[in-house]
């Protein structure tokens, strides 16, 4: 009987497991729809990609800018769609996951250009996922719009770029530092990251800044994605600053909370040991904890807490469509923007089907976001503005330090001794056009 | 009939080779590719679980040692990829002037198609020999084998200078034959390699598994002790046939890695190391045709699944494993063989009872 | 000598964290056998019972709040165990001997559990429990019909079959109510917030932090070992687990009831497991992945200790801290910094979190290459089967 009992439940686990499976595909099918305009509205569809992970580690980031996406094809298309020489399209996205896994964004990219066609791919968060589909968009000649703030050195025709580069976020944030604790804590940093490309060369950038400063890199440490142990990087700080100093943090997703919880159990507190990370922002203070993070320091183009009436529209749509306690932030921001870019560009190229023509177009197109006007340079990334702010116990940002107008950007770093001098400027009609010495 | 079964496979290849081309586009042509590309690792993994019972969780070591043999020599010999003093541009965001010297052999075709199955299969002789001369077998071997792989993850990993760390290195715009690697006619060409190779890796794996060498690893795999007071030593048997696994996984790797445009540490995470065991519980253990119909099979369910629905595919993926566990454990191929659904026919009324005599059947294996 | 006591202060807390999630895996990998790969997922759960408790007592404030941990350690302890009880009686006990075979099967479960925290919903709950219990009654009410049909399996199949079928469009109709379709957790992290009396330091010795939490973490694991000792080795239960252990037939024979035996082994294997992952909340961040952290590592710690050892356990883990914390953070260079070029190079390279796990894996392996059982191996008949 008991056998009999455990076979019995054996079996409905098993069913359970696959009732779930049927159950979230049922689910997905009914979620994905947006509006139910009629069709009569629009002369055509326009299929546009968006590729972020869904599952796995990054899911946690990449589905807010899934969601910040379909938002802004739902205004354009509630909007009467893009108009492309007289006539208004709707935009349709294709979703595909990248499933945290660098090779599938590759795979996905493929995908969606060879079997669904669209005609612009909107996509990737980590630095390691560009550069995984950054050889595909390039052999097929196609067009990708990458969201994030990364570490440069970097300029693809087949990319646009709508995050800061170093010059917009690392290296204000570094000056700001060194104004503002330099001369208590001395000119020195403790860096500490995650252990993949953009902590790596962000940090390359600012040891060779802080050279250029006349101050000194202490140390610097990287914790693999994921890891939670950061007893030694504990020790280590303790050591080359017994008495308090400046640290800067590129650290990824769960390590961060592993960092601040520890942190503050270790006495390292932010009144003594000024923190400033690059890559905080409003959606990791909620899960950190803001009581963790009071008082450090993050360096963003946009901040949820901007005080202007299009970063509070932004806010309002956002949380009308999504829920009242969801935030916006930086991330969220430039995914938002680059749909409009996009948008405003096919609009005058009156094509979206000519990629080159569009990308042609595309330079030179301002767009007024929600953190003020950007505009894409003829390296394919954007201007943005630079904020300094610190975070506050209700985990918003107290705004310190504002640039105010745009800062242009440059991809290719100026500190770093191998990429001195160099640029990168696609209106010229030369082969190096992605970087070549001014 | 007879003739018929002979011709199978002979018709399966000629599909593969020329109709598939034909009647799928690009991208589902290499995925295919890929596919096939993966069954070479199966057919790796039947060889030294479905046959000698090691379970290794590690494969994803000898898999990406082969993708970055092959990777490193298309990024050394192309020359839009090279950055200002000739070697791959990547090295420069690192402040690495000079090519470190275990890439240089890589300049050479010759060695690389030597390399990219011999270094896998040094490093698995290696590992493996290490583990089976102190009879560490069973769970042991499958969670040592798991750190192993998460050494060189780590090591792959953390090492951006020697070879681009977390980023992984890409083919897709490497050049090959002064053509792009990515380009649909190489991929095509690649799809074909991988076709020919396959049904060359299955010859392999038969010739290891039949005669007396095969029932070596069969009676390694049902009574290791029994085996060795028989007064065989198991531990070059062992060490043999995970060697040769490591050569077929390090082919494998090579081919997806030319066929998916990138090589990356992520083919070296626990779980995809896990996922190749499920390819080969799926197609059936212990047969040869079982784990390239897994593999072919499992991942096209998985890109089916995860282009629908992607947060069901982790679902789909959990029932799978616990489904073939418990009541298919031979798998597909294997099911079918045994006479599954024959008896499913006949409980319904539908096909005559088989009459079988087990004893019979254990007695008929030849006996060599 | 202040260097030295600070780092084993560091290894040993690295290592009581490695010891907590490992307790619970050296009972069921030990005396089971049952190599449960969903055990870092079972430490998951825990943290979610834990965040559960916060966000319950958190409007209550005050003293109340300040005492939810304790309270969700036990909470944790018993919801994973008893889902740990059920998965035992449904799925382990079906494996019993094929410890491979349990292997890839827990590893099925903790991709669904991984995938059922980030999608639970309300109405995914209600269509699973229409699901299974549609499929219950169809399967008896077959039972009592056709049991003895040659196709009565099959019929079974395709009756558990319809019975998903129904609970999939359950679900489709719950979900079409927004609350109910609200996902409890999301793919997001989760905030748990450590209370008061652990966030700060606990003061210092000479001039040594002693970070709150870390100490409570070495207590509550020292806590936990002491207990699980205590009922292994000196309550009734503990001695039949160690009869079933050792001899199981002959356990059955003289009436130890060897079914419940191995549910409450488990049950207490995944419960400790829960207890883990609620003492994690203090160190790191709470998610879906937060069990593949820590599961090769635990592996490690039992291999390395000797399986269905207790005292190699502990030695393995806070051995592992040490090597970890000494290597990572660099103080061979401080405490040597005359060593020959070579060796600095060496130690330079493996100075680094991630460099200082390769180290760990690699001497684990060459450990092994001596004392191929682990420190203290198994002795007796059964080791070798």
């Amino acid at each position: 009987m008991v056998r009999n009992l455990s076979r019995r439940l054996f079996a409905g686990l098993a069913t359970t497991a696959v009732s779930l499976t049927l159950v979230s595909c049922g689910g997905g099918g009914g979620g994905g729809g947006g509006g139910g305009e009629s069709a009569g509205k629009f002369d055509g569809e326009i299929k546009v990609g968006i590729l972020h992970s869904l599952s796995g580690t990054m899911a946690i980031s990449e589905t807010t800018l899934k969601e910040v996406e379909e938002m802004a094809i739902k205004e354009i298309n509630d909007a009467g769609g893009v108009k492309v020489s007289g006539k208004s399209y709707k935009i349709v996205p294709v979703i595909e996951d990248g499933a945290s896994d660098w090779p599938t964004f590759a795979e996905k990219s493929q995908k969606l250009i060879d079997s669904d066609k669209v005609a612009v791919v909107f996509g990737g968060w980590t630095s390691a996922s560009r550069k995984a589909m950054l050889p595909v968009y390039e052999a097929k000649n196609h067009m990708l719009f990458y969201p994030i703030q990364y570490e440069g050195q970097e300029c693809s025709r087949n990319i646009f770029y709508t995050g800061a580069v170093p010059n917009q976020q690392a290296e204000p944030a570094v000056d700001w530092l060194m104004k503002t604790y330099g001369d208590k804590l001395g000119k020195k940093v403790y860096l500490v990251g995650s252990d993949y490309v953009y902590p790596r060369t962000a940090n390359t950038i600012i040891k060779e800044q802080m050279k250029a400063l006349g101050g000194e890199t202490v140390g610097e440490d990287y914790i693999p994605l994921g890891n939670t142990e950061v007893a030694p990087i504990i020790a280590k700080i303790k050591k080359a600053f017994p008495n308090g100093g400046i640290i800067i943090n590129t650290l990824n997703g769960d390590s961060n909370v592993a960092l601040f919880k520890q942190f503050k159990a270790a006495g390292i507190d932010p009144a003594k040991y000024p923190i400033m990370s690059f890559s905080i922002a409003e959606e990791e203070i909620r899960q950190i904890g803001p009581e963790y993070t009071t008082g450090t320091f993050a360096a963003w183009n946009f901040f949820m807490s901007l005080d202007t009436p299009a970063s509070k529209k932004f806010t309002s749509d956002f949380q009308a469509m999504y829920g009242a306690d969801r935030v916006t932030g930086d991330p969220a921001e430039s995914a938002y923007n680059m749909l409009y870019l996009w948008k405003n560009a096919v609009e005058k190229a009156g094509t979206y089907e000519d990629l080159d023509k569009v990308r042609k177009t595309m330079i030179g197109i301002k767009f007024a976001a929600p953190q003020g006007e950007i505009e894409m340079f003829p390296n394919h990334h954007t201007s943005e503005r630079v904020l300094i702010g610190e975070a506050e116990a209700n985990g918003q940002f107290k705004i310190l330090e504002d640039s105010k107008k745009a800062i242009p950007p440059v991809p290719w770093n100026q500190f770093v001794p191998e990429t001195k001098g160099f640029t990168c400027d696609w209106t010229q009609d030369r082969k190096d056009a992605g970087k070549f010495k001014m | 009939m007879k003739l018929f079964q002979r011709l199978v496979p002979w018709i399966l290849l000629a599909i593969a080779l020329f109709i598939l081309p034909a009647a799928l586009d690009d991208f589902r042509l290499n995925l295919f590719g890929r596919y096939f590309a993966l069954a070479i690792t199966a057919l790796a993994i039947d060889l030294i679980w479905g046959y000698t019972g090691l379970l290794s969780l590690g494969q994803g070591i000898f898999f990406s040692l082969g993708g970055y043999a092959v990777a490193m020599y298309l990024m050394l010999n192309t020359k839009s990829l090279a950055g200002g003093n000739g070697i791959p541009k990547f090295f420069e965001n690192y402040g690495v002037a000079e090519l470190p010297f275990f890439w240089k052999p890589f300049w050479s075709p010759a060695f690389t198609l030597i390399a990219l199955w011999v270094i896998p299969a040094v490093v698995a002789g290696l590992v493996g020999w290490l583990i089976f001369r102190n009879r560490i077998k069973g769970v042991y071997f499958s969670i040592i084998t798991q750190a192993a792989l998460m050494v060189f993850f780590h090591f792959f990993n953390g090492q951006q200078k020697l070879f681009d760390g977390t980023n992984g290195l890409k083919t897709s715009t490497s050049e090959l034959f002064g053509q792009l690697v990515g380009s649909p006619d190489m991929q095509v060409l690649f799809y074909r390699l991988t076709v020919i190779l396959l049904p060359l890796a299955f010859l392999v794996c038969r010739y290891f598994t039949t005669g007396r060498f095969g029932d070596a690893l069969i009676a390694i795999r049902d009574d290791e002790t029994r085996f060795r007071f028989a007064g065989f030593n198991s531990v070059p048997f062992k060490t043999i046939v995970f060697l040769v696994a490591g050569a077929l996984c390090g082919i494998s790797g090579a081919l997806y890695t030319v066929q998916s445009g990138i090589v990356s540490p992520q083919y070296m995470s626990i779980s995809f190391s896990i996922e190749m065991v499920i390819w080969v519980a799926v197609g059936g253990r212990g047969t040869l045709v079982g784990p390239i119909i897994g593999a072919t099979v499992v991942n096209y369910l998985r890109s089916l699944v995860s282009e629908a629905l992607p947060e069901a595919w982790l679902f789909v993926q959990g029932a799978l494993f616990i489904f073939v566990v418990v009541l298919m454990p031979d798998g597909i191929y294997g099911w079918v063989t045994n006479g599954g659904l024959r008896s499913l026919l006949a409980a319904f009324g539908i096909a005559k009872k088989a009459k079988t005599y087990p004893s019979l059947d254990e007695e008929a294996v030849p006996v060599d | 000598m202040e260097l030295f006591f600070s780092q084993i202060l560091d290894g040993l807390s690295i290592g009581s964290v490695l010891l907590l999630a490992a307790t619970g895996l050296a009972i069921v990998f030990g005396l089971m056998g049952v190599i449960n790969l969903a055990h870092g997922e079972f430490m998951m759960l825990g943290a979610y019972v834990t965040y559960v408790v916060q966000s319950a007592l958190k409007p209550m404030g005050g003293v109340i709040f300040e005492l939810y941990f304790p309270v969700s350690l036990v909470l944790a302890f018993i919801v994973t165990g008893l889902i740990g009880v059920l998965l035992e009686r449904t799925l382990i006990r079906q494996l019993y001997g094929r410890p491979l075979e349990t292997l890839l099967a827990t590893w099925g479960v903790s991709l669904i559990l991984i995938q059922l925290i980030r999608s639970v919903s309300t109405a995914m709950m209600l269509g699973i429990i229409i699901g299974v219990a549609s499929g219950l009654i169809v399967s008896k009410i077959l039972r009592a019909k056709f049991s003895l049909k040659p196709f009565f399996t099959y019929l079974n199949g395709l009756g558990w079959a319809a019975s998903i079928l129904i609970g999939l469009i359950a679900v489709n109709i719950f979900d079409k109510v927004r609350p109910l379709a609200k996902a409890w957790f999301g793919p997001r992290n989760i905030d748990v917030t450590a209370p008061k009396w652990l966030q700060g330091s606990w003061g210092m010795i000479g001039t040594i932090e002693l970070p709150g939490l870390r100490i409570f973490i070495i207590l509550l694991s020292a806590l936990l070992l002491l207990a699980t000792y205590w009922f292994l080795n000196k309550s009734v239960w503990g001695l039949r687990i160690r009869a079933v252990t050792q001899n199981r037939q002959m356990s059955n024979c003289l009436g130890i009831p060897t079914d419940r035996v191995d549910s409450i082994t488990f049950g207490i294997g995944s419960g400790l497991a829960g207890v883990a992952g609620c003492a994690i909340t203090l160190l790191g961040s709470v998610g879906p992945n937060l069990g593949a952290a820590y599961i090769v590592s635990c592996f490690m710690v039992i291999v390395l200790g000797g399986v269905g050892n207790l005292l190699g356990t502990v030695i393995a883990a806070m051995l592992l801290g040490i090597i970890q914390s000494v290597i990572g953070s660099g103080t061979l260079l401080t405490v040597f910094p005359d060593m020959p070029a070579a060796a600095r190079g060496v130690t330079e390279f493996f100075a680094t979190t991630s460099m200082s796990l390769v180290l760990v894996f690699i001497f684990i392996i060459v450990f092994l290459q001596f004392r191929p059982n682990g420190m203290f191996p198994q002795k007796g008949r059964s080791v070798d089967a």
